[in-house]
């Protein structure tokens, strides 16, 4: 049995080749000038580029406006759908995941096109509409499976105790389902920051978040600044994933 | 009247979901160039989507071919790749059982554009011509670690003696792996298979940077594309009105499925 460990060789070498070499070229790419030369250059650049700092900043704004706005509606929806006597069956979690199968572009035009119908001008809110739009699922479907996992004694046993049942929900049943919450917010934040097309097409190009200036660098070939700004990205991945140990939790999405 | 109101919310999010949608599916029935003016009612779009008989427009039906090719490939290969994966990585102990489950983690942690602009370096780099392959290998990339995370728990659960006892009783190890072994990781594999060819139908940034300057479109970059141009193919309306059909029939299969699958186990 023991060869057997042998047969992750080939995912290891693909894994090298197609993960780990690509974020090096990221970081090599970032720290040279277009000879080939070490350099601080693009870092120094985007400290001192007010475009790029104040999309910046927006993203980060946006992604965090994005990721509060879809843990307040989506954790009632994940506790509901998680509750035996208030939800019954399976398929209602299914159409909550059933829209992520539309190409999320195209999603994203009707919902701008919707607005435009309305008489909504489009713009930072309905930017963020479309955001928690896109992105909810991601916080609905980690939140709920830990809730449906959870035993739900422990609640039972606070309120036999004496708490009331929503001194039960905030002391007891919150408390466990953190790390539904934390995987939520991994696949919710980042991603947000890092979000192009999306951005423009709910804005009518009105804001740009900072997926958009990493693409804009790399399509007008300025790799070495494109590759600097990704660094900057994973740095923050990074911060990120730091607050978030629980890396089995991650694969609750499905 | 607890009760009411947690359905209540549910609805409104879901109509709210929705909308878009069907948005999209009562245009489809209407000629109008733009999204969202109506023009009486009329099936032009769809004969023209399914005859191919498109103003110019011929590259959607292309993009579509594409997509679905694509995301054939990706899953099938990051299904076998995962799986055998999967195996090894369950027989590791230790820190290196640690430090590959880590690898495994980093496609699924970083954001779409982080893959997307690290995989169109490494291509650059290695002077590595951008087209179909590139887009499939960049495809493999982000479906293979969902895939071994699928198998996984199925090698967690199975017991490892009936592997021994098929080859105690006299099977080869090949016997032993297509008779004992893949049918218990069938489900993981399945499930695994479905989730890499749905990531790769709706992936955007990461063929967008890896598509190269070869005119390949999947429907992801061709909506960009043409959303960019300013108005989008008509034809969209119809197509997407299908996909989401063909999809909602799907998943009520694959759960009635589930349902008579959990009631045996029960029965068991």
């Amino acid at each position: 049995m023991s060869k057997r460990s042998n047969w992750s060789i080939p995912y290891v070498i693909f894994l090298v080749l197609f993960v780990v070499l690509p974020l090096v070229l990221v970081l090599v790419y970032a720290f040279q000038d277009n000879q080939g030369r070490f350099t601080f250059g693009n870092i120094a650049k985007f400290f001192s580029d007010r475009d790029a700092l104040s999309t910046f900043a927006v993203s980060l704004e946006v992604a965090l406006e994005n990721t509060v706005l879809c843990i307040l509606i989506g954790y009632p929806a994940a506790w509901i759908l998680s509750n035996r006597k208030l939800n019954r069956s399976a398929v209602t979690i299914v159409l909550f995941i059933l829209p992520m199968w539309i190409n999320a572009l195209m999603r994203t035009l009707a919902t701008a096109q919707l607005f435009t119908m309305l008489g909504v001008t489009l713009g930072k809110g309905t930017l963020l509409f479309g955001m928690v739009y896109d992105y909810l699922p991601f916080m609905i479907y980690p939140i709920y499976n830990v809730l449906a996992k959870m035993d739900k004694s422990y609640a039972e046993a606070a309120v036999d105790l004496g708490a009331t049942p929503w001194t039960a929900f905030w002391k007891v049943t919150v408390p466990l389902s953190m790390p539904g919450v934390a995987s939520g917010i991994l696949m919710v934040f980042m991603p947000t920051v890092s979000t192009f097309a999306i951005s423009e097409f709910l804005t009518n190009n009105k804001i740009k978040l900072f997926g958009t200036i990493i693409q804009e660098n790399i399509n007008s070939s300025m790799w070495n600044y494109g590759a600097a700004l990704a660094f900057i990205m994973l740095v923050i991945i990074g911060i990120t994933s730091l607050f978030n140990k629980d890396k089995e939790a991650e694969g609750s999405l499905l | 009247m607890k009760k009411f109101f947690a359905k209540l919310y549910i609805w409104v999010l879901l109509v709210i979901l929705y909308a878009p949608l069907v948005f999209i599916a009562v245009f489809s029935f209407t000629e109008s160039k733009v999204l969202g003016s109506w023009e009486g009612f009329s099936t032009t779009l769809y004969h023209n989507l399914l005859t191919g008989q498109m103003q110019g427009n011929a590259s959607l039906l292309a993009a579509v071919k594409n997509t679905v090719l694509i995301a054939l490939a990706a899953a099938f290969i990051s299904t076998l790749l995962g799986t055998v994966a999967a195996i090894g990585i369950h027989n590791l102990k230790g820190r290196r059982k640690k430090a590959v489950t880590l690898l495994n983690n980093i496609p699924m942690i970083n954001p779409d554009i982080i893959t997307g602009v690290s995989l169109f370096l490494l291509f650059v780099f290695l002077h590595f011509s951008q087209g179909y392959l590139t887009v499939i290998l960049a495809h493999i990339t982000f479906c293979t670690p969902y895939v071994v995370l699928s198998v996984m728990p199925k090698l967690q659960q199975m017991n490892p003696n009936i592997y021994e006892a098929a080859l105690d009783l006299g099977a080869t190890p090949s016997q032993a792996l297509r008779k004992v072994l893949v049918p218990e990781l069938k489900p993981g594999m399945v499930s695994g298979f479905i989730l890499a060819f749905t990531m790769s139908l709706d992936d955007f940034a990461v063929t967008f940077f890896t598509r190269g300057t070869i005119g390949l479109d999947t429907l992801s970059t061709y909506i960009y594309t043409d959303a960019r141009k300013g108005g989008l193919t008509p034809e969209l309306r119809p197509l997407m009105t299908l996909i989401f059909l063909i999809i909602l029939i799907l998943l009520v299969i694959i759960n009635v499925r589930q349902d008579r699958i959990n009631k045996q186990t029960v029965q068991r």
